[in-house]
């Protein structure tokens, strides 16, 4: 090596080659301390041994878990995650890998499943066995991508994401609108028996779907759905785990840094566009395959758009090109933050997971936020301290203004524990908090609370780190008299989102994704 | 005569009005070294853009041994020999030094992604002679790019260290001609000496025959066998550097003529 070094002898310093300033970059990023003890710990242990304890982990939870009512719908929110892994994996492809905005992935999902309704319900009276119908559909369904990224290929950024979102919504309408087909008013001379031919059902979407079967065995169980599905997870992973490490894996992330220059440097792009989004599609086109025959059928709410900005959300927050990330984004999407702020189990239990949910967040924020340890401490006891003094004056000062209690459930206020008792005597709830009349004037808290949001945007310093303290109090007594009621519907959607915001602001590269650089 | 490895036959390109490339003829020899020079504007670049296929000329022909290479994508041109190197650095930012040269490769290698995925043979074998690639070109400049620096992403090198990589990634495409834009821009006087010595050797070891974009006229002097010189895409000179130099017309395009200032 040394031999056919060109550069002539020199004295004086090297230019470019201290190695203690080219790693500055890298000190500045190490932590110290407890946490960068455990940081250096745990990057010492292999990746496929951390990836082998975590597939672990995921087979032990449905033989830990007995036969309840309660039990089966946990399971089933394990699987409807592993489905969602799996979407968040195949979206990275796309999205992650070759940069590619596609907003049509969710077509691909939909594919999928109503491919698999298709050949396996009596919709048509077909019945195949599953093992045909999955690498057909799959096949079809990558195929497919191919063909639709082929008008778009040369689009980039928004231009993509528009036609993309175009093929997306075109699906969508295809499959709210496909019970009265006509085919130019000839059906019927063209031997159909009806003058509008019912394709996939309309908004009523396909019932009845077989399950997934192999050879006369059939999977009728929570569990057996739940160890299909990551199956799919840990195959999908390791295929695009050597697939990111593969010559063409490398193409990608080349296009996605510098298209141009990938071109120069002998990648052809465009084929190599079609097939990120070609790979994607097969990966959706399976996710939906198993969530067919995990709701025995296909139904178009669950392929629209709210849908795809979901997985959007999971593989941005989990951090794009990061697959680890993908996965963990899914469960932290899907876990925590869906079915964790549902007030009600679809059993009918009443979780007080949302409340745990929001404290958590807000707490995860300003852990991850706030630097060095010493400003966090004084923040938190400030919040503490402020939460104390506020219910000390109310209390002092109004006759009722404390005897607040906490919502528990749809028709239960109660006091709700000792995590009740903190929270009862942090914030300062009035009595009667949840009649009917008193719910209007907590508007003004919300509003307030917005407010003091957007202001927190706009000053620096520790006119902020004082101004967190009132806003993390407030956002409590908002969550309290407001929101721990309303987390069903669209109320649900804003906390996620807002949830979301704050840690996209706390770490913007994602749970585990790498800050990217874009022009230096 | 031999036959000339690159050949320009009369091309010319226009934006809308702006004729960028007029009627220009070059020929560059194998194991030749051309450098291109030229005022600001003189359309040095977009001859660069019109040989590796970023654009497409109105008219003419630019042959390389022989073949017409016009309307190819700009990757097939890379695949039958030609790479360049970017003024404005064009690295993969958030790859490593490896991956950048090693993504260089994809053109030579042929493993789909099935084979790759499943780690068929030819897949391990193209995965080894890529990684042998990126290490035999990254040596090349001395343990500037190689060691710690590895497994360093693109955006921590200093600038001289991209335009480095930059040179190592075309060298990696398997070229016959390497076409460099400035490769000594933004450098200071020991790293732009050095980049004249590293050309010579490119040519020495790698056998590549090398058209290079200068502004720096030491390295003009220094590298070239030939030089072109460009005025408003119109060939002006021709010939060893001390013809170019010293032609009346190169003169006048840099400085301008005394009957130009009086009026």
């Amino acid at each position: 090596m040394s031999e056919q070094t060109p550069q002539p002898e020199r004295s004086g310093p090297a230019i470019g080659a201290d190695e203690w300033v080219a790693r500055s970059g890298e000190r500045a990023r190490q932590r110290t301390g407890i946490v960068g003890r455990v940081q250096e710990l745990y990057e010492r242990v292999p990746k496929p041994a951390v990836f082998a304890f975590v597939v672990l982990l995921a087979v032990l939870v449905p033989l830990v878990t007995a036969q309840t009512d309660n039990d089966i719908y946990f399971l089933r929110v394990g699987t409807v995650a592993l489905v969602f892994a799996l979407l968040a994996l195949g979206l990275n492809v796309a999205v992650g890998f070759a940069g590619l905005l596609d907003l049509g992935y969710i077509a691909y999902y939909g594919i999928g499943a109503y491919g698999y309704a298709f050949l396996s319900s009596d919709k048509f009276g077909i019945h195949w066995q599953a093992w045909l119908v999955l690498p057909l559909v799959v096949a079809v369904s990558a195929l497919l991508g191919l063909l639709l990224a082929l008008p778009s290929r040369r689009l980039v950024g928004d231009y993509l994401a528009i036609v993309t979102l175009f093929f997306g919504q075109i699906f969508y309408i295809i499959a709210t609108q496909g019970y009265r087909i006509s085919f130019l008013g000839l059906n019927e001379d063209l031997g159909f028996d009806r003058a509008n031919w019912d394709l996939t059902g309309g908004p009523n979407g396909i019932a009845n779907v077989d399950r997934l079967g192999v050879f006369g065995l059939e999977a009728s169980s929570e569990r057996a759905y739940f160890y299909i599905t990551l199956t799919a997870v840990v195959v999908v992973f390791a295929v695009l785990t050597l697939a990111n490490r593969s010559r063409t894996g490398r193409a990608w992330r080349a296009l996605n840094d510098d298209t141009l220059a990938a071109q120069a440097m002998s990648m052809p792009v465009n084929w190599l566009k079609l097939l990120a989004v070609g790979v994607g599609a097969a990966v959706a086109a399976l996710a939906g395959t198993i969530n067919a025959a995990l709701l025995q059928g296909a139904f178009p709410d669950d392929y629209n758009t709210q849908v795809l900005i979901i997985i959007y959300a999971m593989v941005i927050l989990g951090g794009a090109g990061s697959l680890a990330g993908a996965v963990l984004g899914a469960f932290v999407v899907s876990v925590l933050m869906l079915e964790g702020l549902r007030p009600q189990t679809p059993i009918g239990d009443f979780t007080g997971n949302g409340r745990w949910v929001f404290y958590a967040t807000i707490l995860v924020v300003l852990v991850a936020a706030i630097r060095p340890w010493r400003r966090l401490a004084a923040i938190l006891a400030g919040i503490v301290a402020f939460g104390v003094v506020v219910h000390a004056m109310v209390a002092v000062t109004t006759d009722r203004g404390t005897d607040g209690l906490l919502n528990m459930g749809p028709d239960e206020y109660s006091g709700g524990g000792p995590l009740g008792w903190l929270i009862r005597h942090w914030l300062a709830l009035p009595a009667g908090t949840y009649e009917l009349g008193s719910r209007n004037w907590f508007n003004f808290a919300l509003v307030g609370l917005i407010a003091l949001v957007l202001c927190l945007t706009v000053v620096k310093g520790w006119k902020r780190d004082a101004l967190i303290v009132p806003t993390v109090w407030l956002a409590g007594f908002v969550w309290e008299t407001r929101l721990a009621q309303e987390t069903s519907g669209p109320t649900r959607f804003l906390l996620l989102g807002a949830l979301l915001v704050g840690l996209m602001i706390a770490r913007p590269q994602g749970l585990l994704g790498r800050p990217r650089v874009e022009i230096v | 005569m031999a036959q000339p490895l690159l050949e320009l036959d009369n091309v010319s390109k226009a934006f809308g009005g702006l004729q960028c490339i007029s009627h220009l003829d070059i020929d560059v020899k194998e194991g030749e070294i051309v450098s291109v020079i030229g005022p600001n504007g003189a359309g040095k670049t977009t001859l660069f853009n019109l040989i590796t296929g970023m654009y497409r000329p109105d008219s003419g022909d630019i042959r390389l041994d022989g073949e017409s290479i016009v309307g190819l994508a700009p990757n097939k041109i890379t695949n039958r020999g030609v790479a360049r190197t970017f003024q404005t650095l064009r690295l993969f930012l958030n790859m490593s030094v490896k991956e950048n040269v090693m993504a260089a490769t994809y053109g030579r290698t042929h493993a789909s992604l099935f084979e790759s995925i499943l780690r068929l043979p030819r897949a391990r074998r193209e995965e080894r002679e890529s990684n042998e690639v990126a290490q035999e070109k990254l040596s090349f400049f001395g343990q500037r790019l190689m060691g710690y620096r590895w497994n360093q992403p693109a955006y921590s090198l200093s600038y001289a260290n991209r335009r480095r990589l930059e040179i190592a990634r075309a060298t990696a495409t398997k070229p016959r001609i390497l076409l460099l834009d400035e490769p000594a821009a933004g450098m200071n006087p020991v790293e732009t000496h050095e980049i004249t010595e590293l050309i010579a050797e490119l040519r020495k070891q790698g056998g590549y025959t090398i058209l290079v974009i200068e502004h720096d006229m030491h390295v003009v002097e220094g590298i070239s066998d030939r030089v072109v010189a460009l005025d408003h895409g119109v060939k002006i000179a021709e010939g060893t550097f001390e013809q170019v130099a010293t032609d009346p017309r190169v003169v006048e395009a840099y400085l301008g003529t005394a009957e130009t200032e009086r009026k």
